[in-house]
Protein backbone atom coordinates (compact mmCIF):
# COMPACT_ATOMS: atom_id res chain seq x y z
CA UNK A 1 0.00 0.00 0.00
CA UNK A 2 2.50 2.02 0.95
CA UNK A 3 4.61 1.67 -2.22
CA UNK A 4 1.62 2.66 -4.15
CA UNK A 5 1.13 5.53 -2.45
CA UNK A 6 4.97 6.40 -3.76
CA UNK A 7 4.12 5.60 -7.13
CA UNK A 8 1.10 7.54 -7.40
CA UNK A 9 2.93 10.84 -5.91
CA UNK A 10 5.81 10.02 -8.24
CA UNK A 11 3.06 9.63 -11.38
CA UNK A 12 1.68 12.90 -9.73
CA UNK A 13 4.46 14.99 -9.94
CA UNK A 14 5.21 13.62 -13.74
CA UNK A 15 1.96 14.51 -14.89
CA UNK A 16 1.92 18.10 -13.26
CA UNK A 17 5.29 18.24 -15.27
CA UNK A 18 4.47 16.89 -18.78
CA UNK A 19 1.06 18.40 -19.12
CA UNK A 20 2.82 22.16 -18.70
CA UNK A 21 5.33 20.86 -21.30
CA UNK A 22 3.11 19.62 -23.81
CA UNK A 23 0.94 22.24 -23.57
CA UNK A 24 3.54 24.75 -24.07
CA UNK A 25 4.56 23.11 -27.17
CA UNK A 26 1.34 23.66 -28.87
CA UNK A 27 1.20 27.17 -27.75
CA UNK A 28 4.97 27.18 -29.11
CA UNK A 29 4.23 26.50 -32.43
CA UNK A 30 1.60 28.82 -32.67
CA UNK A 31 4.26 31.21 -31.38
CA UNK A 32 6.30 30.22 -33.75
CA UNK A 33 3.88 30.50 -36.66
CA UNK A 34 2.84 33.56 -35.17
CA UNK A 35 6.14 35.73 -35.06
CA UNK A 36 7.22 34.41 -38.69
CA UNK A 37 4.13 36.14 -39.82
CA UNK A 38 4.41 38.84 -38.29
CA UNK A 39 7.81 39.55 -39.15
CA UNK A 40 6.50 38.56 -42.88
CA UNK A 41 3.44 41.41 -42.40
CA UNK A 42 1.10 38.64 -42.44
CA UNK A 43 -1.52 37.84 -40.00
CA UNK A 44 -0.44 34.02 -39.23
CA UNK A 45 -2.90 31.69 -37.47
CA UNK A 46 -5.52 33.99 -36.03
CA UNK A 47 -8.63 32.08 -35.98
CA UNK A 48 -8.98 29.24 -33.95
CA UNK A 49 -9.29 31.03 -30.40
CA UNK A 50 -8.76 34.00 -29.46
CA UNK A 51 -5.88 35.06 -31.15
CA UNK A 52 -5.72 31.61 -32.78
CA UNK A 53 -4.14 30.53 -29.85
CA UNK A 54 -5.69 27.06 -30.23
CA UNK A 55 -4.64 26.57 -33.45
CA UNK A 56 -2.29 23.77 -32.46
CA UNK A 57 -5.08 21.90 -30.62
CA UNK A 58 -7.39 21.62 -33.76
CA UNK A 59 -4.22 21.10 -36.17
CA UNK A 60 -3.54 17.90 -33.54
CA UNK A 61 -7.18 16.71 -33.29
CA UNK A 62 -7.16 17.08 -36.95
CA UNK A 63 -3.87 14.57 -36.61
CA UNK A 64 -5.98 12.43 -34.30
CA UNK A 65 -8.78 11.19 -36.81
CA UNK A 66 -5.97 11.50 -39.80
CA UNK A 67 -5.46 7.86 -41.07
CA UNK A 68 -2.22 6.17 -40.37
CA UNK A 69 -0.77 4.63 -43.20
CA UNK A 70 2.34 2.48 -43.03
CA UNK A 71 4.29 1.48 -46.61
CA UNK A 72 3.98 -1.98 -47.27
CA UNK A 73 7.70 -2.05 -47.86
CA UNK A 74 8.72 -0.67 -44.62
CA UNK A 75 10.00 -2.19 -41.62
CA UNK A 76 7.05 -1.55 -39.37
CA UNK A 77 8.55 -1.87 -36.30
CA UNK A 78 10.88 0.57 -36.06
CA UNK A 79 8.26 2.95 -38.50
CA UNK A 80 5.92 2.65 -36.09
CA UNK A 81 8.87 2.92 -32.66
CA UNK A 82 10.65 5.82 -34.46
CA UNK A 83 8.27 8.96 -33.53
CA UNK A 84 7.59 7.09 -30.23
CA UNK A 85 11.16 6.93 -29.45
CA UNK A 86 11.95 11.03 -30.23
CA UNK A 87 8.64 12.20 -28.64
CA UNK A 88 9.58 9.84 -25.29
CA UNK A 89 13.22 11.13 -25.74
CA UNK A 90 12.75 14.90 -26.10
CA UNK A 91 10.37 14.65 -22.93
CA UNK A 92 12.09 12.59 -20.62
CA UNK A 93 15.15 15.37 -20.28
CA UNK A 94 12.53 17.88 -18.77
CA UNK A 95 12.81 15.37 -15.96
CA UNK A 96 16.14 17.24 -14.56
CA UNK A 97 15.33 20.85 -15.53
CA UNK A 98 14.56 22.75 -12.25
CA UNK A 99 12.30 25.14 -12.23
CA UNK A 100 13.32 26.29 -8.31
CA UNK A 101 15.43 25.18 -5.86
CA UNK A 102 13.22 22.74 -4.85
CA UNK A 103 10.72 22.08 -7.80
CA UNK A 104 12.78 19.59 -9.55
CA UNK A 105 11.67 16.42 -10.79
CA UNK A 106 14.90 14.47 -10.36
CA UNK A 107 17.59 16.28 -8.62
CA UNK A 108 20.47 13.95 -10.08
CA UNK A 109 24.65 15.09 -9.89
CA UNK A 110 24.78 14.56 -13.08
CA UNK A 111 21.95 16.25 -14.63
CA UNK A 112 23.89 18.18 -17.38
CA UNK A 113 25.52 15.10 -18.45
CA UNK A 114 21.77 13.09 -18.49
CA UNK A 115 20.68 16.11 -20.71
CA UNK A 116 23.13 15.98 -22.95
CA UNK A 117 23.06 12.27 -23.42
CA UNK A 118 19.53 12.63 -24.07
CA UNK A 119 19.35 14.98 -25.89
CA UNK A 120 22.31 13.38 -28.08
CA UNK A 121 19.69 10.15 -28.55
CA UNK A 122 17.33 12.08 -30.11
CA UNK A 123 19.07 11.57 -33.62
CA UNK A 124 18.10 8.08 -33.04
CA UNK A 125 14.27 8.25 -33.77
CA UNK A 126 14.77 10.19 -36.72
CA UNK A 127 17.58 7.67 -38.00
CA UNK A 128 14.91 5.46 -37.34
CA UNK A 129 12.47 6.86 -39.20
CA UNK A 130 14.19 7.66 -42.04
CA UNK A 131 15.64 4.19 -42.64
CA UNK A 132 12.52 2.09 -42.17
CA UNK A 133 10.65 4.44 -44.09
CA UNK A 134 12.32 2.47 -46.80
CA UNK A 135 12.39 5.09 -49.47
CA UNK A 136 15.03 7.71 -50.67
CA UNK A 137 14.28 11.38 -49.47
CA UNK A 138 13.17 10.12 -46.05
CA UNK A 139 16.63 7.93 -45.89
CA UNK A 140 18.72 10.50 -47.55
CA UNK A 141 17.22 13.45 -44.93
CA UNK A 142 17.54 10.66 -42.06
CA UNK A 143 21.94 10.53 -43.03
CA UNK A 144 21.82 14.65 -43.19
CA UNK A 145 20.55 14.40 -39.87
CA UNK A 146 22.83 12.56 -38.59
CA UNK A 147 25.71 14.08 -39.56
CA UNK A 148 24.54 17.37 -38.82
CA UNK A 149 23.55 16.83 -35.14
CA UNK A 150 26.86 14.73 -34.30
CA UNK A 151 28.46 17.34 -36.06
CA UNK A 152 26.56 20.26 -33.40
CA UNK A 153 26.87 18.03 -30.59
CA UNK A 154 30.45 17.78 -30.33
CA UNK A 155 30.35 21.80 -30.24
CA UNK A 156 27.83 22.21 -27.48
CA UNK A 157 29.92 19.16 -25.58
CA UNK A 158 32.72 21.49 -25.58
CA UNK A 159 30.73 25.11 -24.76
CA UNK A 160 29.26 22.65 -21.75
CA UNK A 161 32.73 22.39 -20.10
CA UNK A 162 32.98 25.71 -20.46
CA UNK A 163 30.30 26.09 -17.93
CA UNK A 164 31.51 23.46 -16.00
CA UNK A 165 34.96 24.72 -15.14
CA UNK A 166 33.10 27.86 -14.16
CA UNK A 167 30.55 25.43 -11.85
CA UNK A 168 32.56 22.83 -10.70
CA UNK A 169 29.09 20.66 -10.40
CA UNK A 170 27.09 18.65 -13.03
CA UNK A 171 24.25 19.12 -10.94
CA UNK A 172 21.92 21.43 -12.92
CA UNK A 173 20.81 23.47 -9.73
CA UNK A 174 24.20 24.17 -8.45
CA UNK A 175 24.80 25.31 -12.16
CA UNK A 176 22.25 27.69 -12.14
CA UNK A 177 22.96 29.10 -8.47
CA UNK A 178 26.79 29.27 -9.66
CA UNK A 179 25.24 32.53 -11.57
CA UNK A 180 23.75 34.33 -8.49
CA UNK A 181 26.58 36.81 -9.04
CA UNK A 182 26.84 37.44 -12.87
CA UNK A 183 24.92 35.37 -15.37
CA UNK A 184 27.58 33.15 -17.55
CA UNK A 185 26.25 34.66 -20.98
CA UNK A 186 28.16 37.90 -19.93
CA UNK A 187 32.05 36.34 -19.65
CA UNK A 188 31.16 33.39 -21.57
CA UNK A 189 29.05 35.81 -24.39
CA UNK A 190 31.07 34.26 -27.43
CA UNK A 191 30.16 30.69 -26.03
CA UNK A 192 26.66 31.78 -25.77
CA UNK A 193 26.34 32.70 -29.38
CA UNK A 194 27.96 29.86 -30.50
CA UNK A 195 25.67 27.49 -28.27
CA UNK A 196 22.21 29.44 -29.68
CA UNK A 197 23.64 28.51 -33.60
CA UNK A 198 24.43 25.31 -32.43
CA UNK A 199 21.40 24.21 -30.49
CA UNK A 200 19.35 25.77 -33.89
CA UNK A 201 21.62 22.78 -35.38
CA UNK A 202 20.79 20.48 -33.12
CA UNK A 203 17.22 20.76 -33.15
CA UNK A 204 16.86 21.14 -37.12
CA UNK A 205 15.44 24.58 -36.92
CA UNK A 206 16.39 26.97 -39.95
CA UNK A 207 18.95 27.70 -41.32
CA UNK A 208 20.11 24.74 -40.53
CA UNK A 209 17.14 22.57 -41.69
CA UNK A 210 18.54 20.35 -43.98
CA UNK A 211 17.30 17.03 -42.76
CA UNK A 212 13.72 18.43 -43.95
CA UNK A 213 14.66 20.64 -46.82
CA UNK A 214 11.80 21.00 -48.83
CA UNK A 215 13.04 22.28 -52.33
CA UNK A 216 15.00 19.16 -52.07
CA UNK A 217 13.71 16.19 -49.85
CA UNK A 218 10.04 16.87 -49.68
CA UNK A 219 9.78 16.32 -45.75
CA UNK A 220 13.24 14.51 -45.09
CA UNK A 221 12.66 11.92 -42.71
CA UNK A 222 9.32 12.70 -42.51
CA UNK A 223 7.89 12.24 -45.33
CA UNK A 224 6.30 8.82 -45.48
CA UNK A 225 4.54 9.64 -42.09
CA UNK A 226 1.02 10.54 -41.56
CA UNK A 227 -1.57 11.21 -38.87
CA UNK A 228 -0.62 10.75 -35.28
CA UNK A 229 2.27 9.34 -35.64
CA UNK A 230 3.92 12.61 -38.27
CA UNK A 231 2.65 14.53 -34.72
CA UNK A 232 4.70 13.11 -32.75
CA UNK A 233 7.55 14.02 -34.53
CA UNK A 234 6.61 17.30 -34.80
CA UNK A 235 5.22 17.23 -31.00
CA UNK A 236 9.11 15.75 -30.25
CA UNK A 237 10.66 18.30 -32.52
CA UNK A 238 9.25 21.29 -30.60
CA UNK A 239 9.91 19.88 -27.39
CA UNK A 240 13.19 19.57 -28.23
CA UNK A 241 13.40 23.13 -29.03
CA UNK A 242 11.84 24.30 -26.23
CA UNK A 243 14.22 21.62 -24.19
CA UNK A 244 17.64 23.59 -25.81
CA UNK A 245 16.09 26.82 -24.60
CA UNK A 246 15.61 25.63 -21.25
CA UNK A 247 19.38 24.17 -21.57
CA UNK A 248 20.91 27.55 -22.62
CA UNK A 249 18.49 29.63 -20.08
CA UNK A 250 19.76 27.24 -17.26
CA UNK A 251 23.86 27.74 -18.67
CA UNK A 252 23.92 30.99 -19.71
CA UNK A 253 20.56 33.19 -18.31
CA UNK A 254 20.71 32.03 -14.58
CA UNK A 255 17.97 29.57 -15.19
CA UNK A 256 15.30 30.23 -12.84
CA UNK A 257 16.95 33.16 -10.61
CA UNK A 258 15.81 36.82 -11.04
CA UNK A 259 17.36 38.91 -13.17
CA UNK A 260 17.51 41.51 -10.49
CA UNK A 261 18.25 40.85 -6.83
CA UNK A 262 16.25 43.08 -5.17
CA UNK A 263 13.30 42.62 -3.34
CA UNK A 264 9.96 42.71 -5.25
CA UNK A 265 11.67 40.49 -8.14
CA UNK A 266 12.78 37.80 -5.75
CA UNK A 267 9.23 37.23 -5.50
CA UNK A 268 8.37 35.64 -8.07
CA UNK A 269 8.43 32.34 -8.37
CA UNK A 270 11.47 31.11 -9.80
CA UNK A 271 9.79 28.99 -12.48
CA UNK A 272 8.54 32.34 -14.41
CA UNK A 273 11.73 33.38 -14.49
CA UNK A 274 12.85 30.57 -16.40
CA UNK A 275 9.73 30.22 -17.77
CA UNK A 276 10.34 34.05 -19.61
CA UNK A 277 13.81 33.14 -20.04
CA UNK A 278 13.17 29.87 -21.90
CA UNK A 279 9.97 32.62 -24.08
CA UNK A 280 12.88 35.35 -24.70
CA UNK A 281 15.46 32.21 -26.51
CA UNK A 282 12.45 30.77 -27.92
CA UNK A 283 11.37 34.27 -29.64
CA UNK A 284 15.03 34.73 -31.17
CA UNK A 285 14.85 30.64 -32.30
CA UNK A 286 11.64 32.06 -34.48
CA UNK A 287 13.16 35.51 -35.20
CA UNK A 288 16.13 33.26 -36.84
CA UNK A 289 13.64 31.25 -38.69
CA UNK A 290 12.19 34.07 -40.45
CA UNK A 291 14.77 35.76 -41.32
CA UNK A 292 17.65 33.71 -42.87
CA UNK A 293 18.31 30.93 -45.93
CA UNK A 294 18.68 28.11 -45.33
CA UNK A 295 22.76 26.96 -45.34
CA UNK A 296 24.15 24.82 -48.04
CA UNK A 297 25.35 21.37 -47.03
CA UNK A 298 29.05 21.78 -46.78
CA UNK A 299 28.75 25.07 -45.70
CA UNK A 300 26.93 23.25 -42.45
CA UNK A 301 29.60 20.84 -42.03
CA UNK A 302 32.44 23.52 -42.15
CA UNK A 303 30.94 25.66 -40.04
CA UNK A 304 30.85 22.78 -37.33
CA UNK A 305 33.87 21.61 -37.52
CA UNK A 306 35.93 24.19 -38.99
CA UNK A 307 34.54 27.26 -36.90
CA UNK A 308 32.72 26.05 -34.27
CA UNK A 309 34.99 23.09 -32.67
CA UNK A 310 38.53 25.28 -32.51
CA UNK A 311 36.82 27.89 -31.41
CA UNK A 312 35.06 26.28 -28.41
CA UNK A 313 38.08 24.50 -28.08
CA UNK A 314 40.38 27.69 -27.78
CA UNK A 315 37.94 29.15 -25.11
CA UNK A 316 37.96 25.87 -23.09
CA UNK A 317 41.46 26.54 -23.15
CA UNK A 318 41.23 30.38 -21.94
CA UNK A 319 39.09 29.48 -19.48
CA UNK A 320 40.61 27.32 -18.07
CA UNK A 321 44.03 29.35 -17.80
CA UNK A 322 42.30 32.24 -16.25
CA UNK A 323 40.48 30.62 -13.59
CA UNK A 324 43.85 28.64 -12.66
CA UNK A 325 46.17 31.64 -13.08
CA UNK A 326 43.39 33.98 -10.69
CA UNK A 327 42.95 30.68 -8.97
CA UNK A 328 39.47 30.80 -9.45
CA UNK A 329 38.87 27.46 -10.07
CA UNK A 330 35.54 26.24 -8.11
CA UNK A 331 36.51 23.97 -5.23
CA UNK A 332 33.79 21.53 -3.58
CA UNK B 1 40.00 37.87 -46.90
CA UNK B 2 40.36 41.49 -46.01
CA UNK B 3 40.27 43.09 -42.43
CA UNK B 4 36.78 44.23 -41.91
CA UNK B 5 34.91 41.47 -43.90
CA UNK B 6 36.73 39.24 -41.23
CA UNK B 7 35.54 41.35 -38.26
CA UNK B 8 31.95 41.60 -40.05
CA UNK B 9 32.22 37.79 -40.07
CA UNK B 10 32.85 37.27 -36.37
CA UNK B 11 30.78 39.78 -34.96
CA UNK B 12 27.64 38.34 -37.25
CA UNK B 13 27.10 42.26 -38.17
CA UNK B 14 24.93 41.55 -41.16
CA UNK B 15 22.98 38.86 -38.84
CA UNK B 16 22.42 41.11 -36.16
CA UNK B 17 21.01 44.14 -38.16
CA UNK B 18 18.94 41.76 -40.01
CA UNK B 19 17.75 40.30 -36.44
CA UNK B 20 16.47 44.39 -35.85
CA UNK B 21 14.99 44.56 -39.01
CA UNK B 22 12.96 41.75 -38.23
CA UNK B 23 12.04 43.31 -35.19
CA UNK B 24 10.96 46.26 -36.41
CA UNK B 25 9.40 44.88 -39.48
CA UNK B 26 7.11 42.82 -36.78
CA UNK B 27 5.51 46.23 -35.53
CA UNK B 28 4.66 47.12 -38.66
CA UNK B 29 0.72 46.98 -39.86
CA UNK B 30 0.41 43.80 -41.75
CA UNK B 31 0.12 43.63 -45.57
CA UNK B 32 -2.36 40.64 -45.61
CA UNK B 33 -5.85 41.26 -44.96
CA UNK B 34 -7.73 38.91 -43.00
CA UNK B 35 -9.95 36.87 -45.29
CA UNK B 36 -13.26 35.46 -44.44
CA UNK B 37 -13.52 38.52 -41.74
CA UNK B 38 -11.68 40.93 -44.16
CA UNK B 39 -12.34 41.04 -48.28
CA UNK B 40 -10.10 42.56 -51.14
CA UNK B 41 -12.01 45.47 -53.28
CA UNK B 42 -13.39 43.84 -56.40
CA UNK B 43 -13.81 45.58 -59.59
CA UNK B 44 -16.61 46.42 -61.50
CA UNK B 45 -15.97 44.16 -63.90
CA UNK B 46 -15.06 41.26 -61.64
CA UNK B 47 -16.34 38.09 -62.99
CA UNK B 48 -17.62 35.90 -60.38
CA UNK B 49 -20.37 33.56 -60.27
CA UNK B 50 -23.18 34.08 -63.75
CA UNK B 51 -26.69 35.51 -63.03
CA UNK B 52 -29.71 35.81 -65.06
CA UNK B 53 -31.17 39.78 -64.58
CA UNK B 54 -34.74 40.52 -64.95
CA UNK B 55 -36.18 43.63 -66.24
CA UNK B 56 -37.83 45.64 -63.11
CA UNK B 57 -41.08 44.53 -63.96
CA UNK B 58 -40.13 41.23 -63.26
CA UNK B 59 -39.99 39.84 -67.25
CA UNK B 60 -36.88 38.10 -67.43
CA UNK B 61 -34.29 39.73 -70.11
CA UNK B 62 -32.81 36.33 -71.60
CA UNK B 63 -34.57 36.06 -75.02
CA UNK B 64 -32.63 32.37 -76.27
CA UNK B 65 -30.95 34.33 -79.05
CA UNK B 66 -28.47 31.76 -78.02
CA UNK B 67 -25.48 33.74 -78.64
CA UNK B 68 -23.67 33.23 -75.01
CA UNK B 69 -24.12 29.39 -75.99
CA UNK B 70 -22.61 30.37 -79.47
CA UNK B 71 -19.54 32.16 -77.67
CA UNK B 72 -18.71 30.57 -74.30
CA UNK B 73 -15.45 28.62 -75.11
CA UNK B 74 -15.77 25.84 -72.75
CA UNK B 75 -19.27 24.75 -74.37
CA UNK B 76 -20.63 24.85 -70.58
CA UNK B 77 -23.90 26.59 -71.22
CA UNK B 78 -27.44 24.57 -72.88
CA UNK B 79 -29.93 26.55 -74.20
CA UNK B 80 -33.44 24.88 -75.48
CA UNK B 81 -36.16 27.29 -76.16
CA UNK B 82 -39.80 27.53 -77.03
CA UNK B 83 -42.65 30.10 -77.48
CA UNK B 84 -44.66 31.60 -74.47
CA UNK B 85 -48.54 32.15 -75.13
CA UNK B 86 -47.94 35.22 -75.47
CA UNK B 87 -45.84 35.13 -78.14
CA UNK B 88 -42.59 36.02 -76.91
CA UNK B 89 -39.06 33.75 -77.70
CA UNK B 90 -37.94 32.61 -73.82
CA UNK B 91 -35.94 29.49 -72.76
CA UNK B 92 -37.37 26.58 -71.39
CA UNK B 93 -34.27 25.36 -70.21
CA UNK B 94 -30.80 27.63 -69.50
CA UNK B 95 -27.93 25.16 -67.85
CA UNK B 96 -24.30 26.52 -66.86
CA UNK B 97 -21.92 23.74 -66.26
CA UNK B 98 -19.91 25.65 -63.98
CA UNK B 99 -17.27 23.26 -64.02
CA UNK B 100 -16.81 23.63 -67.29
CA UNK B 101 -16.92 27.80 -67.18
CA UNK B 102 -13.81 29.17 -67.46
CA UNK B 103 -15.41 32.21 -66.03
CA UNK B 104 -13.97 34.49 -69.37
CA UNK B 105 -17.31 36.67 -69.70
CA UNK B 106 -17.58 36.16 -73.40
CA UNK B 107 -21.04 35.20 -72.46
CA UNK B 108 -21.72 38.44 -71.07
CA UNK B 109 -20.23 40.04 -73.68
CA UNK B 110 -22.40 38.41 -75.97
CA UNK B 111 -25.37 38.95 -74.48
CA UNK B 112 -27.47 41.82 -76.25
CA UNK B 113 -29.99 42.52 -73.56
CA UNK B 114 -27.24 41.99 -70.27
CA UNK B 115 -29.44 38.90 -69.20
CA UNK B 116 -26.86 36.73 -68.39
CA UNK B 117 -24.37 38.59 -66.35
CA UNK B 118 -21.46 37.40 -64.36
CA UNK B 119 -21.55 38.95 -60.84
CA UNK B 120 -19.02 39.58 -57.81
CA UNK B 121 -19.83 36.72 -56.03
CA UNK B 122 -16.80 34.30 -55.86
CA UNK B 123 -17.73 32.17 -52.82
CA UNK B 124 -19.99 29.25 -54.16
CA UNK B 125 -18.05 26.33 -53.65
CA UNK B 126 -20.45 23.38 -53.34
CA UNK B 127 -19.87 20.09 -51.03
CA UNK B 128 -20.88 18.00 -54.25
CA UNK B 129 -20.53 18.48 -58.07
CA UNK B 130 -24.44 18.34 -59.00
CA UNK B 131 -24.75 21.48 -57.15
CA UNK B 132 -22.32 23.21 -59.77
CA UNK B 133 -24.88 22.33 -62.65
CA UNK B 134 -26.54 25.76 -62.28
CA UNK B 135 -30.03 25.70 -63.50
CA UNK B 136 -32.35 28.33 -65.07
CA UNK B 137 -34.12 29.12 -61.45
CA UNK B 138 -30.52 29.62 -59.79
CA UNK B 139 -29.49 31.43 -62.08
CA UNK B 140 -32.47 33.64 -62.17
CA UNK B 141 -32.61 33.35 -58.26
CA UNK B 142 -28.72 34.80 -58.18
CA UNK B 143 -29.92 37.48 -60.67
CA UNK B 144 -33.17 38.65 -57.68
CA UNK B 145 -30.34 38.28 -55.52
CA UNK B 146 -27.67 40.52 -56.59
CA UNK B 147 -29.89 43.02 -58.51
CA UNK B 148 -28.53 45.77 -56.73
CA UNK B 149 -24.88 45.45 -57.32
CA UNK B 150 -25.18 43.62 -60.69
CA UNK B 151 -27.03 47.32 -61.70
CA UNK B 152 -24.55 49.27 -60.05
CA UNK B 153 -22.01 47.45 -61.67
CA UNK B 154 -23.34 47.31 -65.08
CA UNK B 155 -23.54 51.20 -65.02
CA UNK B 156 -20.05 51.91 -63.83
CA UNK B 157 -18.93 50.09 -66.53
CA UNK B 158 -21.12 50.86 -68.86
CA UNK B 159 -19.10 54.03 -70.35
CA UNK B 160 -16.50 51.61 -71.15
CA UNK B 161 -18.24 48.98 -73.58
Amino acid sequence: MEYLNIVFQEVYKILFLLVPVLVSVAMIVWLDRRVWAFVQKRQGPNVVGPFGLLQSLADALKYIFKEIIIPSSSNKVIFILAPIVTMTLALIAWAVIPFSATQVLADINVGILYLFAVSSLGVYGIIMGGWASNSKYPFLGAIRSAAQMVSYEVSIGVIIINVLLCVGSLNLNDIVIAQQNLWFVIPLFPMFVIFFISALAETNRPPFDLPEAEAELVAGYQTEYSGMMYAMFWLGEYANILLMCAMGAILFLGGWLSPIDIYPFTLVPGAIWLILKILLLFFLFALVKAIVPRYRYDQLMRLGWKVFLPLSLTWVVLTASYLFYFNLLPTN
Amino acid sequence: MNLSRFFKTIFMVDFVGGLFIAIKELFKPKKTINYPFEKGKISPRFRGEHALRRYPNGEERCIACKLCEAACPAQAITIESAQREDGSRKTTRYDIDMMKCIYCGLCEEACPVDAIVQGPNFEFSTETREELYYTKEKLLDNGDRWENILDANIKADSSHR
